[in-house]
């Protein structure tokens, strides 16, 4: 426990950490210290001078954020002359700032507006012309606004410290003083757009986002993001139906402030014009749209036929559907058509995993986990690319804990700037590289381990035996592709009990009826059987969804409700933020196709199916209260025998810029001149992108 | 003599950083040698730490850069025992308005500083220095860069300096052309290589200075003032100032004199002695109207408040401050808003942008400034000058903003009716 101080605030008696910032110590205790240039996560700048207070026998005025407490401290922040300071800086800020508020994207949520209007004076004393410069455009996703800027210096920091990037400095001097790439005139980074989030004035604007409406025609929707498996919270801004915008400046999820560029502009597939909007029924002139009903009732008798006259089915869910969903596909499969023949396109060794873990407690990492831990040892990924918010944890342990950071990879990776050792090591050496590493590893407190699809069966039971054999508690995360790829194993979508995997199902000449749920096996594959009767739910018209007898047009991740995992197991709720005509949650044409067939499979509602998945699947015993707020519960390990499945796994290397078949719809995701991006810096598997 | 100086020499002046000024070759090491050269140093590597520094104590010779703050005592923060390194770093961005010693002491008798860094060497126990020069005075540059390969040549500097096996090594780095480079930390980071703004402090630099090592951080006339120190015992330099107000230094006095130049009287000196017989008087039996005593920054002082000796605490006493020692007198003839627009000028193009109250208070005072200079001032904005400077006082990230905002006040008070002048001269309409 640290040493405590009691200081005077405003006459109230407080008790504090000594050392702890003024500022933080004022806010924790609910007075408000206003300030701009100070940000918790990121160094101290004392640059705004807005947060001035006055302390007993000082003779200046003090700024809280870079002050700390001390036993005896008078303070009192609401004095006259601490107001008038606050004033007097915001008279100067206003000085050149354009004051183009009513058409400033910022208006309605920017903090200089906020703070003028509880601090600032009612007139300007400023008669002077104001300086001018022009807006330019830094990537197709961020502009920038000079005289909006009040020089803060968040972005610069939120770029360089939480990114790792640096994409950003400081040009110029005094009044002309300037933000700007560090690249020439635009940006070469990771187009997260942090530094527009971080932005507490209208400065930073987004290139998807901006001049399309007010903060106060949106609804809020926070959800998941739909692309990698991090599970970051993006809260969607909504104006009638359409999703105009993705951030997190709440800072309400597991991310924190993060967000990368998937998750803050790449909602936009949502309204791809190509976006499937009608049954398809495949015709001798191609597809062509049918009613929902007509649908439902041909998939429906063909699936009751199948089951009638015991023929085979193969199912394949998806990486991107709800728990829901997914537990509903397999007991869909497994009660309803009578079949094993489940899989889904597996991108980690989970199963292995959690048979070398049981009888463990306490031995799979959540994503605070990778903040809080003494040392993290990362195998076979590039964090930064694939795995973008893992990869910021990391950042924010080295930086707030000082974590010690341990890299295995083919390449280099960003992990590297943080790294205490770096092992460089061909593919398949992974195992060999982390050997190297024994006597290190032995020295640390304790350790997570993130590891890629490298480690699989005998090498990850052998990475097991190298954590047990540490002396020091371990804990694991397997890193996996999509948003829902730990749901989909999670919920069952697996062969268990002697079903066919993903490629025997294809590989399988006698198939009746092969069902795709949001996924795309045949984007470079075919079914061997000439008779399968190929029934695909997607989003768009994808490779396999051309080689469907029917499509049927399902909604995304962002129009509807539901509960996914994430790669740490954390299970959070989505939100329905959009709507698109015409097309169905899976969940709802799983519901219709029961019905039509006659099954009992409970009700369809998403909360109802997450009720019975609480009941039910191992570990998912989460409470609602959290993830029904929008929090992240973390489900229980297995603790128990998990049986050795058929199949193949493999992640799809997938970069910061791609996200399997979705990005291909993503307008913004392709407009970046960073796109398709690279692993390991174009050194190893996946170099060149997909 | 052949030898032409900065300004002919006053009989009044009390020399003794200057004494080798006038000599043929005085920048050579051979003359600095044969007038009490490297004597300083020699007897120093006899002496303890402690002692030196105690000399130093002794002298109350205070920081000549403007801060006024007591060498001896700076000394003693830097850790001699830390496991880091220690450094040493000579502020020479002499960029304060008025001031124009630090390069006659760097032209003139560039091995006096030179011994003045190696004393120090020794009593903090620093191996290396930097001597971070402002950009515009590359020709300084190269004349220290000369002394210095003399010095190493010599082997007054290297790996066995004056044959005692003391090893040090001194650098040189250019400014880029940044007054704010003169602020201590900022001058740091842009020896490091970084954008030139001041640092946050604590940690002040004698505890994490240059690449975060324990660094010794003085002027370039501090540094000189250090071997008549030791050679001669601090007592006796201070019994050349007053007290706590130890030594002489070198006040370079221009604006309307007759004999404008860089003179060097002792602390306390009778400022307008120093006007009137030092520097030859006001031209033309003008009257005299103000007196900038210590480089810009410093508030004003009028006619009336000069009759006072020169040191740091006579003039903090009446709201001033002795500052770098450049003195700027101005007679009946000069126009105070012609004078804040010109230094108020200065700030605006020297304010490094870090904090909002100097960046955008010194461009706004310079806007209104302009105005009023172009006829167009309004009776409001001379209470508003002096609330915006009041509004940057002590409220700024560094010291920048208050030298911005000191004078302006001073002559926002006390030189009204020069601002009511313009406005009786001009109609007003904007």
């Amino acid at each position: 426990m640290a040493e405590l101080v009691k200081l005077s605030i405003n006459g109230r008696e407080i008790q504090a950490e000594k050392g702890a910032l003024l500022i933080e110590v004022a806010r924790r205790n609910g007075i408000e210290v206003p300030a701009f240039c100070y940000h918790e996560d990121y160094s101290l700048q004392a640059a705004c001078r807005m947060c001035l207070v006055e302390i007993e026998k000082t003779p200046k005025l003090q700024v809280g954020c870079t002050t700390p407490v001390a036993e005896g401290m008078v303070v009192h922040t609401e004095s006259d002359v601490v107001k008038s300071a606050r004033k007097g800086t915001l008279e100067f800020l206003l000085t050149n700032h354009p004051l183009d508020c009513p058409v400033c994207d910022k208006g309605g949520e920017c903090e200089l507006q906020d703070m003028v209007f509880r601090y600032g004076a009612g007139e300007s004393r400023f008669v002077e012309r104001k300086r001018h410069v022009d807006e330019k455009q830094w990537s197709p996703v961020v502009f920038f606004d000079a005289p909006r800027c009040i020089l803060c210096y968040r972005c610069v920091r939120a770029c360089n410290e939480g990114m790792g990037v640096g994409a950003l400095g400081i040009g110029n001097r005094g009044m002309i003083s300037e933000i700007i790439p560090n690249h020439d005139d635009h940006l070469e980074c990771d187009e997260c757009g942090a530094c527009i989030d971080i932005c507490p004035v209208g400065a930073l604007t987004s290139g998807s986002y901006r001049y399309q409406t007010r903060p106060w025609e949106m609804d809020h929707v926070g959800t998941i993001c739909a692309h990698c498996a991090d599970g970051c919270k993006t809260t969607l801004g909504v104006r009638v139906d359409k999703i105009v915008r993705g951030n997190n400046r709440d800072r309400s999820g597991i991310n924190n402030e993060f967000l990368c560029v998937k998750g803050r502009y790449a909602f936009d597939f949502v309204d791809h014009p190509e976006r499937l909007q009608s049954p398809m029924v495949k015709t001798a002139n191609g597809h062509e749209p049918i009613s929902w009903s007509k649908a439902i009732d041909i998939v429906a008798n063909k699936f009751g036929v199948t089951v009638l006259t015991g023929g085979t089915f193969g199912v394949i869910g998806s990486n991107h559907t709800t728990n829901e969903e997914n537990f509903f596909l397999a007991k869909f499969a497994r009660e309803g058509l009578g079949t094993k023949n489940i899989d889904h396109h597996r991108t980690g060794d989970l199963a292995t995993l959690f048979d070398a873990l049981s009888g463990k407690t306490d031995a799979l990492a959540t994503s605070a986990d990778v903040e809080n831990a003494k040392a993290v040892l990362v195998i076979g990924a590039d964090l930064a690319q694939q795995h973008p918010f893992l990869s910021f944890q990391i950042r924010a342990n080295v930086r707030r804990h000082n974590g010690h950071v341990h890299v295995v990879t083919t390449g280099p990776v960003r992990e590297d700037n943080q790294a205490v050792s770096r092992v460089r090591v061909q593919k398949g050496g992974e195992l060999a590289g982390v050997e190297s590493l024994r006597d290190t590893l032995k020295a640390e407190v304790n350790l997570v381990i993130v590891f890629g699809d490298a480690m699989q069966g005998d090498a990850l039971r052998k990475l097991v035996a190298f954590g047990d054999s540490l002396g020091i508690p371990v804990k694991y995360v397997c890193l996996v592709d999509y948003s829902n790829s730990r749901g989909a194993f999670d919920m069952g979508v697996l062969p268990t009990g002697g079903g066919l995997s993903l490629e025997q199902m294809l590989a399988a000449d006698d198939l009746d009826v092969l069902w795709v749920v949001g996924a795309n096996p045949l984007k470079n594959a075919q079914v061997a059987s000439k008779k399968a009767f190929v029934v695909v739910q997607d989003l768009f018209m994808s490779e396999t969804a051309r080689q469907a007898d029917i499509v049927l047009p399902a909604a995304s991740a962002y129009e509807k409700d539901g509960t996914v995992t994430n790669v740490c197991g954390e299970v959070q709720q989505l939100k329905a933020a959009a709507k698109v005509m015409g097309a169905k949650s899976d969940l709802e044409i799983f519901g219709l196709l029961a019905k039509e067939m006659g099954l009992n499979l409970g009700i369809w509602l998403p909360g109802k199916v997450f009720e019975e998945i609480r009941k039910t699947v191992r570990g998912y015993n989460v409470p609602l209260p959290v993830v029904a707020t929008g929090g992240s519960a973390p489900t229980m390990p297995l603790n128990g025998r998990v049986a050795a499945l058929p199949g193949s796994i493999a992640s799809a290397n997938d970069t910061l810029f791609t996200s399997g078949s979705l990005s291909k719809y993503s307008n913004v995701l392709n407009a970046v001149m960073e796109a398709p991006g690279k692993l390991y810096r174009g050194q190893g598997p996946g170099a060149g992108g997909q | 003599m052949a030898k032409r100086l900065f300004n002919e020499p006053s009989p009044l002046e009390t020399k003794v950083l200057s004494k080798r000024f006038g000599l043929e070759g005085s920048e050579t090491l051979d003359v600095y040698l044969a007038n009490d050269g490297f004597k300083a140093f020699l007897k120093a590597k006899e002496m303890t730490p402690e002692a030196i520094v105690d000399e130093v104590k002794a002298s109350a010779l205070r920081g000549r850069g403007g801060a006024g703050f007591p060498t001896g005592l700076k000394w003693s923060f830097v850790p001699r025992t830390s496991p880091k390194p220690r450094v040493i770093v000579v502020n020479a961005d002499e960029s304060e308005p008025g001031t124009c010693k630090d390069r006659l002491l760097m032209e003139y008798d560039p091995h006096q500083m030179i011994e003045g860094i190696l004393i120090a060497g020794l009593a903090v126990d620093a191996h290396a220095a930097y001597l971070y020069i402002r950009g515009e005075y590359r020709y300084l540059i190269e004349k220290m860069d000369r002394a210095i390969a003399e010095a190493y040549q010599r082997g007054y500097l290297g790996d066995n300096v004056a044959g005692t096996g003391f090893k040090f090594d001194l650098y040189t780095h250019s400014g880029a052309g940044a007054y704010e480079c003169g602020e201590e930390t900022a001058l740091l980071d842009s020896l490091e290589g970084k954008r030139g703004i001041p640092r946050m402090k604590p940690p002040f630099p004698a505890v994490a200075g240059a690449w975060g090592l324990p660094t010794l951080l003085n002027n370039v006339e501090t540094f000189s003032a250090i071997p008549p120190i030791i050679r001669d015992g601090g007592a006796a330099f201070a019994a050349l100032g007053t007290p706590k107000n130890g030594g002489t230094r070198l006040v370079c006095i221009s604006g309307h004199v007759n004999k404008p130049g860089v003179y060097e009287l002792p602390l306390g000196y009778p400022m307008m002695k120093a006007i009137y017989e030092v520097a030859g008087g006001i031209p033309g039996g003008r009257k005299l109207k103000a007196v900038v005593p210590g480089g810009s920054s410093c508030p004003l002082l009028t006619a009336s408040e000069c009759d006072i000796p020169m040191d740091y605490d006579t003039l903090a006493k009446i709201g001033s401050m002795l500052g770098s020692g450049g003195m700027v007198v101005l007679d009946e003839t000069a126009d105070m808003v012609k004078f804040a627009l010109r230094i108020m000028r200065f700030y605006q193009h020297e304010s490094c942008g870090w904090c909002i109250p100097c960046r955008e208070g010194t461009t706004w005072l310079r806007k209104i400034l302009q105005r009023f200079y172009e006829g167009q001032g309004r009776r409001e904005d001379i209470s508003l000058l002096g609330e915006l400077s009041k509004n940057m006082l002590g409220r700024t990230f560094c010291a920048l903003g208050d030298a911005a905002a000191m004078p302006t006040i001073s002559i926002v008070e006390k030189f009204t009716e020069d601002f009511e002048r313009y406005l009786a001269r001009e109609t007003v309409a904007i």
